[in-house]
């Protein structure tokens, strides 16, 4: 009973059934781990010890989930891993975290992340470093760094990331965890603090496709309190990918995914043994081509900074977060207390969403990457009136060197291979394929069509089958 | 759209966030860099194409205009920076009146 933090959430609810232990059980074994692993890893940026002992004797039975510090959770710290959100307090529970609690999950600890999401490295973080369980000398990935390495690390039974542009998928691939960005809609957005909410969705990040698949159950429907979620019913995953198979699953290869200038060479290795897998256990493979994803990258750094620089307008001093005590005005209140809050990340993108917005630009920037974006989604309509799924690296490469991307251009480009599914709103899961020969962790991206979480998970579920 | 031209110390002032010299220093060649990045989507035809405005089709859910169970007062206060019982405190916004 000692070791129960390496379980997954069919492992503990299974042991949970049985009465071999409880979910205090499994909340004391995360707490050992967190004192004795975070000090290098770094995953959690707090773990209310007590709160989460106190969830756990109130639902013997519940899996406890570590939970990416933008989603609110009544009582607990929201800090986005901003200064500018400090000594938050959430006053309400997100729906995801409502559905949870309802479904046999309790939120324990709070894990780090880049500053308000953006980033892919989780060095952007203002609260606090987190390193890759793999490599304590290389980034976890981003933006959710912290899930990732607590989902690898064995520092949770299962987390919560969220995705605007590949922060579940990238970091999924570099800490060997299975990571689902489920189509836009499919789950609630409500308490979340927003980045670009048109992207912007919360997903699943497990040991295993199985434990995804439970999870994402619990968390998807639709929700009053978020207009853009779907009233699509939720399959019932977990029973839907029992015996999954890859035999006759059309599987696409994109070529606009292969052949990229700056992709890993182990990482292409890796990915071709994982397409040569499918294959031989009877997938059919299908040349296909997005001609317009070329233009995905552009289009995104236009609009995800464009809504960010909405959104976090609301963080000016005035009803919640850091107030500057130099403030004399209202200008300079609102000025003031978001120079001192936000660090330099987050102020570029203000600075070119604001831009992209701004009268005379409009046009040129924001409408025209809209409609471009129409043109991305409708490559991949096109694509899965032909395919079930696409198959496609995570990132172009393996976890990198903390500190080795210093412009934040070629930061950006490591979004490169999941940002086309996240403009069209589609689902697309991270699973784990193998390992570099440095032993870092390499996985693959499955992407299907809006709303098919179900042929996702099952052709991920098959992939995962086979690649053991 | 021609030449990347981004004047950081004017958008800053737009965004209402103050940049130190040093900040804009560094943010206007990378930002700059961003901006000629970008500007590649102006290469794509998009006559006749309408925008994505969101993640997906839907639009204009409505609800019955009910009264709901709403945030009390206290529980949207408890985060303020500072406060006077049931208000935000704010330094004086209008000018000349009396503060």
């Amino acid at each position: 009973m000692s070791e129960l933090f390496k379980l997954g959430i069919k492992e503990a609810v299974e042991g949970l059934e049985k009465g071999d232990f409880t979910s205090e059980d499994i909340v004391n074994s995360l707490i050992k781990r967190y004192e004795e692993k975070n000090g290098e890893i770094g995953a959690y940026l707090t773990f209310d010890a007590e709160g989460a002992l106190e969830a756990a004797r109130l639902n013997p039975k519940a899996v406890p989930i570590a939970v990416k510090d933008l989603i609110n959770v009544k009582g607990q710290p929201c800090t986005c891993a901003s200064k500018i959100l400090k000594g938050y307090v959430s006053p309400y529970d997100a729906t995801v975290i409502s559905n949870m609690k309802a479904n046999g999950f309790i939120p324990a600890g709070r894990v780090n992340m880049d500053e308000f999401a953006m980033g892919s490295s989780t060095e952007n973080s203002a609260l606090g470093v987190t390193r890759n369980p793999f490599d304590l000398t290389r980034v976890p990935g981003g933006s959710s760094g912290g899930s990732a390495a607590a989902v690898g690390a064995d520092m949770c039974i299962a987390a919560l990331g969220t995705d605007t542009g590949g922060s579940i998928r990238q970091p999924a691939s570099f800490c060997n965890c299975v990571g689902v960005k489920p189509s836009y809609g499919r789950v609630s957005r409500y308490g979340v603090t927003a980045f670009a909410s048109s992207l912007d969705q919360v997903g699943p990040m497990t040991k295993s496709v199985e434990d995804a698949a439970i999870l994402l159950k619990a968390l998807a429907g639709v929700d009053p309190k978020d207009g853009t979620s779907s009233d699509a019913q939720v399959p019932d995953y977990p029973s839907l990918i029992k015996g999954a198979s890859m035999k006759g699953v059309k599987i696409g290869i994109a070529k606009e995914y292969f052949n990229v200038t700056g992709m890993d060479e182990e990482v292409k290795r890796i990915t071709d043994e994982a397409i040569k897998k499918c294959e031989e256990a009877g997938a059919e493979l299908h040349e296909v081509s997005l001609p317009h994803t070329e233009y995905a990258m552009a289009v995104y750094y236009i609009i995800a900074p464009a809504e960010a620089s909405a959104n976090l307008a609301r963080f000016d001093g005035v009803r919640y977060g850091h107030r500057s005590e130099l403030a004399k005005d209202v200008f300079s209140l609102y000025t003031k207390s978001r120079a001192e809050g936000f660090g330099p990340e987050v102020k570029r993108r203000i600075i070119m969403g604001t831009y992209v917005l701004s009268s005379g630009y409009y046009d040129a920037y924001f409408g025209r990457a809209q409609k471009v974006r129409t043109l991305i989604k409708r490559d991949f309509d096109e694509v899965f009136t032909k395919v079930d799924a696409l198959i496609t690296p995570c990132a172009p490469t393996p976890a990198f060197k903390i500190g080795d991307l210093q412009d934040p251009l070629t930061m950006y480009l490591n979004d490169l291979f999941t940002i086309p599914s996240s403009l069209a709103g589609v689902c697309a899961c991270a699973v784990p394929a193998g390992f570099t020969t440095a032993g870092l962790p390499v996985g693959v991206q499955f992407i299907s069509g809006a709303l098919c979480e179900d042929r996702l998970l099952s052709i991920s579920k098959a992939f995962e089958d086979i690649s053991k | 759209m021609g030449a990347a031209k981004i004047d950081v110390k004017y958008v800053s002032e737009l965004a209402r966030l103050e940049l130190t010299e040093e900040e804009m220093a560094v943010f206007q060649p990378q930002l700059e860099n961003i901006v000629k990045y970008v500007e590649k989507i102006s290469a794509v035809d998009v006559d006749g194409v309408e925008p994505m405005i969101n993640g997906n089709t839907i639009v204009n859910r409505f609800r019955e205009d009910v009264v709901a169970e709403s945030l009390p007062s206290e529980d949207a206060l408890n985060n303020a920076p500072k406060r006077v019982g049931d208000e935000f405190l704010l330094p004086k916004i209008v000018e000349g009146a009396e503060s």
